[in-house]
């Protein structure tokens, strides 16, 4: 029969439009402007409509989510702040747009670098958010970010961020990716550990030598 | 070298004696050909030894050697390894004569040779600019020739680290510097390029008309760029008698941004985020089939590990999955359902995205694969969702699809009978992918030259005979549901163990060249690199689908009617970010 195929269409279509109103009418007061409402509608199992209402609500990001990198700082026991980035120039080789500038510190007296940037620039508009810069990184120094609210007026200055704008403690990562820190705090205490380790070797070492020294 | 390859190299040696020469290169496995012979040679691949499936044309410059090349990956419709044929020019007198006679595949992508390399293809019939604008001097992709803001030859780039000196390109504008201008550019107000008229020109003399004692006329109608049913910025110049069309030209472009070039300046790694924006609808393909083409030249090096190959081949037909519900969403919003189908397929889309986003990071630019594995392993509690998509819904869904659209007497009316593409027709304008399939040539990749671990599969090529925009349609969903089984396979039977066995960021790729290739849900997706042994490709070329496959676009629409070319070009599925580059 000559438009059967559209009426079996117009029934899949009924069924959605109901399928909307009796979501709604089965998740009265739940569904919308709550945690759980918006964990359903981004599963399985919704049927009706899956719209989130940006901004009112907002989607759950992902631990893996990744946007605009920051740099971490440890905040020490004496309450100073001891950035982990060492200017090494890693994440400035694997970017692939090239977006991330590094100034180097030379100690004034020796000429040599010190491992601590002085600047250190991400241009936001060029960055393709691609997360190479905290996957290579050696230190854990720079990580992606969560934050992706970042609209502004101002295209030049706004968008260059500088050192100071990209520093946030280490704690603030803790909490956007807690396994992911997990993971990583055990690598980084193992690391400590062995370096430690090794200093005591040498300077147990250094002590012998001065010892033998003396005995002579 | 493979049997199916010496079997065809004495084959030739014999016929051709000396003529055709192994290529002797470090790591090069194709053939030289003399350039006065090629038109010869093609024949004989074409007819006598079965090559009828001309893949990929690309020009490689040689700068020291003062070399220009032509690199042509031919393949046999019913499978099998590539055959590669290379000619070699000098660079001051680059001329090359055309197959376009012997595959109409070669069209567009020589065109694209004489636009980015200046190779000059003698018989050729409409040989313009393609991709570059009209009118604009130099070739882009030469060794030696450097783009506006130009910094560096090779990245990483040196004033980045150490000195760190925050500079914007706008600021250190060097327009004056290295932009060339064309002869007689001095008065820009009445320059005019040629080209332009050079394509009515041409549609005037394809649509040429007998209008007896009656005075008719032809008319001449831009669709696009800014046309919304071309999906993206696309036009179409097309010559309507009446409605219907009696020529057409696809001109394109406007999205170029040179992604080889840009690729080349790059190193191995920094490529595989840029590949995410080819075809920005499936992204993870394209990550796929670059990182293969290392992996071939990496060889033991780029070993990967079985958990990560299980995880690419999930991730790659999810990707075939979510990139068809949009294609077949966005035909019916071409058709006139004004976003219904759209959305409702859209909304399954939207379930995969939130996987891709909680394992790789991002919902499209996902810049997932590395080479030798993949970035890192699923989170917890992914794989159960996944389980539950895969399993559950999607077929549910998939069926509900079928149920809604395909019986539909509209859509059928509006698509069966329209843009017929023989199976002959498709091989020769080098079409791939769902369109190749649905012309009934059962080629799919994945099946006639297995890579990554697709062989482990039980799924069935879809194939589909009637070759018009219905099929085109249908054959989609027939894709999806073997997709779906891969998948439901590839679930149970994934193993434990590690996805990445080393990253390293500085990776170097010994000298050679290779064609990695893969099943790209709009056809077979290309890359070819040559590697001179740096940290950077020598030569880094994508065989974009979409591209090739708009060869086949006029075919398709002349003779039907102006609102049915819509439908084709949707048919088709294309997507700008791939077909410029």
């Amino acid at each position: 029969m000559y438009g059967k195929g559209i009426f079996k269409g117009m029934w899949v279509t009924l069924k959605h439009f109901v399928a909307t109103f009796t979501d709604d009418f089965r998740m009265i007061g739940r569904k919308y402007n709550k945690a759980e409402g918006i964990e359903y509608r981004m599963s399985k199992d919704v049927k009706g409509i899956f719209s989130i209402q940006y901004p009112e609500e907002k989607m759950p990001v992902p631990e893996e989510f990744r946007f605009i990198p920051f740099l971490l700082y440890d905040t020490n026991e004496d309450g100073t702040e001891q950035i982990r980035c060492t200017s090494c120039g890693i994440c400035a080789k694997v970017c692939p747009p090239q977006c991330i500038w590094i100034e180097q510190t030379t100690n004034p007296d020796t000429g040599r670098p010190v491992p601590e940037p002085v600047e250190f620039f991400v241009d936001i508009d060029i960055c393709m958010n691609c997360g190479y810069c905290a996957e290579y990184c050696p230190f854990d120094a720079i990580k992606m970010d969560h934050d992706y609210e970042m609209a502004s007026f101002d295209r030049i200055d706004a968008h260059i961020f500088n050192k100071e704008k990209l520093l946030k403690p280490a704690e603030y990562y803790a909490e956007i990716r807690p396994l992911n820190w997990e993971r990583e705090e055990i690598i980084r205490k193992e690391k400590a550990e062995k370096k430690k380790a090794a200093e005591a070797a040498k300077a147990a070492r250094a002590a012998a030598k001065a010892e033998a020294a003396g005995a002579e | 070298m493979t049997e199916e390859l010496v079997v065809t190299l004495s084959a030739l040696e014999t016929r051709f004696p000396d003529v055709v020469k192994k290529d002797e290169r470090k790591g090069y496995e194709g053939f030289l050909v003399d350039t006065k012979n090629l038109v010869e040679v093609a024949t004989v691949i074409r007819d006598e030894l079965g090559y009828d499936y001309l893949s990929s044309v690309t020009g490689v410059d040689y700068l020291e050697e003062e070399l220009l090349e032509v690199v042509y990956h031919f393949y046999r419709s019913t499978g099998g390894k590539s055959l590669v044929l290379s000619v070699q020019v000098p660079r001051k007198k680059a001329v090359v004569p055309s197959l376009y006679d012997l595959f109409i595949s070669a069209d567009f992508q020589e065109r694209e040779a004489w636009d980015l390399y200046g190779i000059k293809f003698e018989g050729h019939p409409d040989l313009r600019r393609i991709l570059m604008w009209e009118g604009f001097e130099g070739f882009p992709m030469r060794k030696d020739y450097q783009e506006a803001f130009f910094v560096e030859d090779q990245k990483p780039f040196a004033n980045r680290w150490p000195e760190g000196k925050v500079f914007r390109s706008e600021d250190e504008n060097q327009f004056g510097k290295n932009v060339q201008y064309p002869k007689g550019f001095d008065k820009p107000k009445k320059w005019d390029p040629e080209e332009e008229d050079l394509l009515y020109a041409g549609l005037q003399e394809l649509g040429k008309k007998d209008s007896g004692d009656l005075a008719t006329d032809h008319v001449v109608v831009n669709m696009g760029p800014q046309h919304p049913s071309t999906h993206g910025v696309f036009r179409m110049a097309v010559v309507l008698d009446g409605e219907r069309i009696v020529a057409l030209k696809p001109v394109m472009g406007y999205l170029h941004r040179n992604h080889e070039k840009i690729g080349e300046r790059n190193t191995y790694l920094h490529n595989i985020p840029f590949t995410d924006r080819l075809d920005y609808l499936s992204s993870m393909v394209n990550n796929h089939g670059y990182v293969l083409a290392v992996e071939k030249l990496l060889g033991k090096k780029g070993a990967v590990p079985e958990r990560a190959e299980y995880i690419r081949v999930i991730m790659s037909e999810l990707t075939r999955v979510s990139n068809h519900l949009w294609a077949i969403g966005f035909l019916l919003n071409d058709l006139g359902a004004f976003f219904t189908p759209s959305l409702y397929a859209i909304e399954e889309r939207e379930l995969i995205l939130d996987i891709f986003e909680a394992t790789t990071g991002a919902r499209m630019m996902n810049n997932y694969f590395r080479f030798g594995g993949v970035a890192r392993d699923f989170p917890p509690g992914v794989l159960e969702k996944l389980n539950s998509i895969v399993f559950e819904r999607l077929p549910r869904k998939v069926d509900e699809l079928d149920v809604y659209l395909t019986d539909n007497e509209v859509v059928a009316s509006r698509t069966k009978g329209v843009g017929v593409l023989s199976p002959e027709e498709a091989i020769a304008h080098g079409v791939g992918g769902p369109v190749l399939r649905a012309s009934g040539v059962p080629y799919d990749v994945r099946r006639a030259d297995p890579y990554s671990i697709y062989d482990r599969f039980d799924f069935d090529v879809a194939v589909r005979y009637h070759g018009d925009c219905y099929d085109r349609y249908i054959i989609r969903i027939d894709e999806i549901r073997q997709s779906l089984r891969i998948l439901q396979q590839a679930l149970k039977d994934i193993p434990e163990g590690p996805v990445l066995l080393k990253n390293p960021y500085n990776i170097r790729v010994p000298e050679g060249e290779s064609y990695g290739r893969v099943e790209a849900p709009k056809g077979e997706l290309g890359f070819y690199i040559v590697s001179d042994g740096t940290a950077n490709p020598y030569r880094y070329h994508v065989r974009a689908p979409s591209f090739v496959n708009l060869t086949a676009l006029e075919k398709m629409c002349v003779g039907q009617l102006v609102a049915d070319a819509v439908v084709v070009l949707g048919s088709i599925d294309i997507v700008l970010g791939e077909v410029d580059r």
